[in-house]
């Protein structure tokens, strides 16, 4: 059995707020690099190059890469041997959120309720998820989640008749539908299986997984390229003013589903896709 | 091509601007967002005047992060315009001329674009440390109350804008997707 401190969640989960904000992970600092590369329209260039600029000013000036900070998402893997001491999780985590948000100088884009609308002031609650794991490790995901592109997401409850060929449409029109609106270039996170809740929950955690980490499946990983191909020729480029960058990249996670169904959910992000892993 | 504007913007000059122009804007900015314009929207339905002078002047859809000590802003990007589409086709009709956001914009405020000869241009989102850079000054002018989505005025100099929609409703978002589009 090992014990973990509370207030060492709140240490962590407050320096991983502030460090998301400011830094990509190097998986999407190399797509992004790529892309300038390869973009076939100026003005797609230039913009490209601009995104660049923004995250070398965002490291050197300590300025959050984006002002919308995000809602707090977080993906909490729990050894089953491990015993936290000192306080209840939800709040050890709510409190370095708390902390992160307002001594690192990002926003609090966070209301109390969906109609009364009164800002919390602090960035609270996040949205947590928890699982149960083997061992005794407490693995903490952070994902601070904008809302331009978060808006843009959508379910779609398939028939299996629908095949793949449904899945393909249903996440084209995702990305058509968001087009200038999700910050383009995008990262595509994808859900297919499940429920419905579950559906879009793969799709947020997918937004996390590293690019370089490909799905064991190979339908999901022929899946991912042919999409992040097709998407990146539908013209929208970067900011959506034109292009042949649209997406950075496309990630798919699986599950089983109900034999009446076919639940897919796209979980549109910015290029802004940011995500920080601790493992205490 | 490119433009180099004082603001506030003038008719000749909203009338020299096409859709994809670059133009780089410099002067006295308003920044209103989706809490702000519900209050601007209470404000005329009950009688009231507006908390800001609207007439030829541009508002910048933008909710910032906090400035660090000795700085004028934090992160400061646009925000999706749409969400103000419900509240613009009325501050453009009391005079408004220029928008600044990211995103579509719906029929309605087109056609009020093209009636009031405005404009809507797009800064680059998610590229907010970088355009931070280009507020020089910035002043919570009321709403105070609503934290980040208050109502500012900012100064800026050589603030990076393009052209989407132009005073005759050409749209930038339609036109230039169907060069690149392959399919």
């Amino acid at each position: 059995m090992k014990n973990i401190r509370a207030e060492k969640i709140t240490e962590e989960v407050k320096e991983m707020c502030i460090l998301a904000n400011h830094y990509l992970s190097s998986d999407m600092n190399s797509r992004l690099n790529n892309a300038v590369n390869v973009e076939e329209s100026p003005l797609g260039k230039k913009i490209l190059n601009q995104l660049k600029e923004n995250l070398e000013i965002a490291d050197k000036e300590q300025i959050p890469i984006c002002q919308d900070t995000g809602m707090a998402v977080l993906f909490v893997d729990i050894g089953q041997d491990i015993h936290i001491e000192g306080g209840l999780i939800t709040d050890a985590i709510n409190e370095g959120v708390k902390k992160g948000y307002t001594e690192g100088f990002l926003r609090k884009s966070v209301v109390k309720d969906p109609i009364e609308r009164v800002n919390t002031n602090d960035n609270t609650p996040a949205v947590i998820h928890y699982n149960v794991v083997e061992g005794d490790q407490l693995k903490i995901i952070l994902a601070p989640k904008g809302f331009g592109s978060e808006n843009m997401s959508q379910i779609f409850m398939l028939k299996p008749a629908d095949g793949i060929e449904g899945v393909k449409e249903a996440i084209l029109k995702a990305v058509k539908d968001a087009g200038p609106n999700a910050c383009p270039p995008m990262v595509v996170g994808v859900g297919i299986g499940g429920t419905f809740e579950k559906a879009a929950l793969m799709a947020k955690q997918a937004l996390t997984r590293d690019f370089d980490d490909r799905p064991t499946k190979e339908w999901v990983r022929n899946l991912e390229d042919e999409m992040l191909e097709r998407i990146n020729r539908l013209g929208i480029g970067p900011g959506g003013l034109g292009g042949s960058t649209t997406a950075l990249a496309v990630n798919i996670n699986t599950y089983a589903t109900h034999i009446a169904g076919l639940p897919v959910a796209v979980n549109i992000c910015c290029h802004v896709n940011r995500h920080i892993t601790r493992i205490l | 091509m490119e433009h180099k504007i004082k603001l506030p913007l003038t008719s000749e000059a909203i009338e020299g601007f096409k859709s994809g122009d670059y133009v780089f804007l410099t002067g006295e900015l308003y920044v209103a967002r989706d809490a702000a314009h519900k209050r601007m929207n209470e404000a005329l339905d009950q009688g009231n005047n507006l908390p800001i002078p609207i007439k030829n002047q541009t508002i910048y859809y933008m909710g910032p992060s906090p400035a660090r000590q000795g700085r004028a802003i934090g992160s400061a990007g646009p925000t999706t315009a749409s969400r103000m589409d419900k509240y613009a086709p009325r501050l453009l009709d009391l005079g408004l001329k220029g928008m600044v956001g990211k995103g579509k914009r719906s029929k309605e405020v087109i056609d009020a674009i093209v009636r009031n000869k405005a404009v809507y241009f797009a800064a680059v989102g998610g590229a907010g440390a970088l355009l931070s850079k280009c507020i020089k000054e910035s002043e919570v002018i009321c709403y105070d109350d609503l934290g980040a989505e208050a109502i500012r005025k900012l100064y800026v100099e050589d603030f990076p804008v393009i052209v989407v929609i132009d005073s005759k409703g050409n749209n930038l978002y339609e036109t230039a997707i169907l060069k690149y589009k392959k399919d």
